[in-house]
């Protein structure tokens, strides 16, 4: 399978030549689908964004305004204030990502080393016992109980211990490894070098993209993740952002959520503050995933099935 | 005491420390992800026994399950006799059956779409439009879509509302909630569903198109006769890819955006379990609905594993 990103993008049909009427309505009509798809994509997260900044009267009297007539940044502004819970979220999403997916790239590089190995005989076991779990697991309760027997619960580790590596991006860091050929690191060995090092000097910068794509994977994981502030976080004030967003969403009025510490007066109305919510929290994926699309592009066919 | 026996074992010992020595920065590298998946993955395993016990209050934690009484199959029972077993069930199927039809297509079609354009730049374009929602949370989009389809002033019903209609509660309905949920995966996971396909496409042959073209094929019958017969196979293990996810109930989807009103239609295994277990604290007849759902799982991706290996000898994994 022609499995490079440049494949993907650049390798379109030169040499065909139009030379019907009906293939170029063909074209059009196709053209023309996909830009109403693009607007479908667009258009809620558009809607949402104007819908922070509209003031609440404008709202209700022009609800399908794209483009408000006036500006109400009130929500934005409450959400950065000293008080507001907001921050307080952000703040534990964004240490959760770092050091979560340095925890999660640290163990899972660490792990498919070794796995990758042919030679290091324990291979075998070990991914079997991890491709079980990929199939079976103990499942909600048990998972619920035992982290709670660890004292993780109101724990910031709660969010980086009982998901420190995902089986399925461990499987496609092996597969990588694997590709590299085994005579860098018999020549390397030759050379007196031992494992470590010819993991530390070899395979790893030799898989720059993979780590890249798992990386992103991970980050995206650890910002998008909400249950486990449901399962194990009571303090508010230690929720990630999407959770903060879920219960903003949920309850009719949100002083009790948005705010921590003695009431503020001038809270904006709850669908400005959630509105912003949603932006604030959505906006840094949005700014960085188009950088990073064609690792991602590369790391899904790494780890997919081989065509 | 024989003779040969011992020397045999220290043999084989020492054997096995040579090995152990031989491989010691493996090892050492093994160790702290070998700690996880035992602590985090085994050890839940072992939990499971709480299916068959008695087990009272979570105060005694995961150490009071070895302790709880044996019950035998009893929370089984309850379940299986239980309305709750027949609506789950018939809703996991249903929910993933809408899935194949509906939302299983969508990444083919689009990629077959992506492939028709000419221009590089509109074409990268889609692309990186499409793939955005997959990065998005679902809370994100239950968020997005309680404000689109909010009976107050969502875009939707300010639309219907235009044109005369009367106000629809989408969420809270019985009948839009299953639309709702494969629409809304739909527009989440398209983009990102297509980059498998895109690249079958790329790497068919460009003479068969030649030659189809040489034939008199108009584009539509090139796309018929050329590129979906090049794509059966991946499209096959893709499909048995879904079936054996089919007891996967998306519960960060369902969780986000049902609510009581609609739990005829949308309770899965895995919001039943939640609400059973976390929220009224019915731990042993959780976990036992969960080994239920755990063990059909196993049973469905053990099938499909087998069942593309016949397709493609190396397998999945």
């Amino acid at each position: 399978m022609g499995c490079s990103e440049e494949g993907i993008m650049m390798k379109v049909k030169k040499n065909r030549t139009l030379n019907s009427p009906g293939e170029h309505i063909f074209l059009f009509l196709n053209d023309l689908i996909l830009i109403l798809l693009c607007i479908v994509m667009i258009y809620p997260v558009l809607f949402v964004l104007a819908r922070s900044v509209t003031p609440e009267l404008e709202r209700a009297l022009h609800p399908l305004r794209i483009f408000p007539s006036s500006f109400d940044f009130t929500g934005y502004v409450f959400i950065f204030s000293s008080g507001s819970n907001i921050v307080n979220s952000y703040r534990t999403t964004i240490l959760r990502t770092l050091i979560g997916t340095a925890v999660n790239m640290a163990l899972t590089l660490l792990l498919a080393y070794p796995l990758s190995k042919k030679y290091y005989r324990p291979r075998k076991v070990l991914t079997g016992l991890i491709v079980f779990t990929m199939w079976f697991s103990g499942g909600l309760i048990p998972s619920f109980l035992l982290n709670k027997s660890l004292g993780l619960l109101n724990s910031f580790w709660v969010y980086i211990f009982p998901c420190a590596v995902n089986p399925f991006n461990l499987m496609i860091m092996r597969n990588f490894f694997q590709q590299i050929p085994d005579s860098l690191d018999e020549s390397a060995k030759l050379d007196g070098a031992n494992d470590l090092r010819v993991f530390w000097s070899i395979y790893l910068p030799l898989s720059t993209a993979s780590i890249a794509t798992l990386t992103l994977f991970y980050a995206v994981f650890h910002w998008n993740m909400w249950f486990d502030s449901m399962l194990y976080m009571n303090r508010k004030e230690m929720w990630t952002m999407q959770y903060t967003l879920r219960q903003l969403i949920d309850s009719a009025t949100v002083t009790d959520i948005a705010t921590v510490g003695t009431a503020m007066d001038n809270i904006p109305p709850a669908e400005t503050v959630r509105m912003a919510t949603v932006v604030v929290a959505t906006v840094p994926i949005l700014c960085i995933y188009p950088f990073l699309q064609k690792y991602f592009v590369k790391g899904m066919l790494v780890g997919s099935v081989k065509g | 005491m024989q003779s040969g026996r011992p020397v045999s074992r220290k043999t084989r010992w020492e054997r096995f420390k040579a090995a152990m020595w031989e491989y010691r920065w493996l090892n050492l590298m093994v160790i702290p992800g070998f700690f996880f998946f035992i602590l985090f993955k085994y050890v839940p395993m072992y939990g499971i026994i709480i299916a068959f016990k008695n087990y009272k209050g979570a105060a005694g934690g995961f150490q009071a399950i070895a302790s709880a009484p044996w019950i035998g199959l009893k929370n089984f029972e309850i379940f299986f006799k239980s309305l709750y077993c027949a609506r789950i069930f018939k809703n996991t199927i249903w929910i993933s059956l809408l899935r194949l039809v509906f939302s299983f297509p969508a990444p083919i079609l689009l990629a077959l779409m992506i492939n028709e354009v000419r221009s590089n730049v509109f074409k990268r374009t889609v692309q990186t439009i499409t793939y955005m929602p997959y990065f998005l949370s679902w809370v994100v989009v239950a968020a997005l879509l309680n404000t689109l389809l909010s009976p107050d002033n969502g875009a939707i019903n300010a639309m219907i509302q235009l044109r005369g209609g009367s106000t629809v509660y989408f969420l809270t309905s019985k009948s839009w909630f299953r639309p709702i949920l494969i629409i809304s995966e739909i527009w989440k996971n398209i983009g990102y569903g297509s980059i498998v396909y895109l690249a079958a496409i790329t790497s068919i042959d460009q003479e068969q198109y030649e030659a189809a073209r040489v034939d008199g094929a108009s584009k539509f019958q090139q796309i018929i006769h050329v590129t979906l017969p090049e794509l059966s196979n991946i499209i096959a293990i893709m499909l048995i890819l879904q079936i054996g996810k089919m007891f996967d109930d998306n519960f960060d989807q369902i969780y986000n955006l049902y609510s009581p009103s609609v739990y005829e239609v949308a309770d899965v295994f895995e919001t039943y379990i939640y609400r059973n277990g976390i929220q009224q604290s019915k731990f042993s007849y959780s976990a036992a609905i969960g080994l239920v759902k755990s063990v059909i799982a196993l049973a469905m991706i053990l099938f499909t594993n087998w069942a593309s290996k016949k397709l493609d000898t190396d397998g999945l994994f």
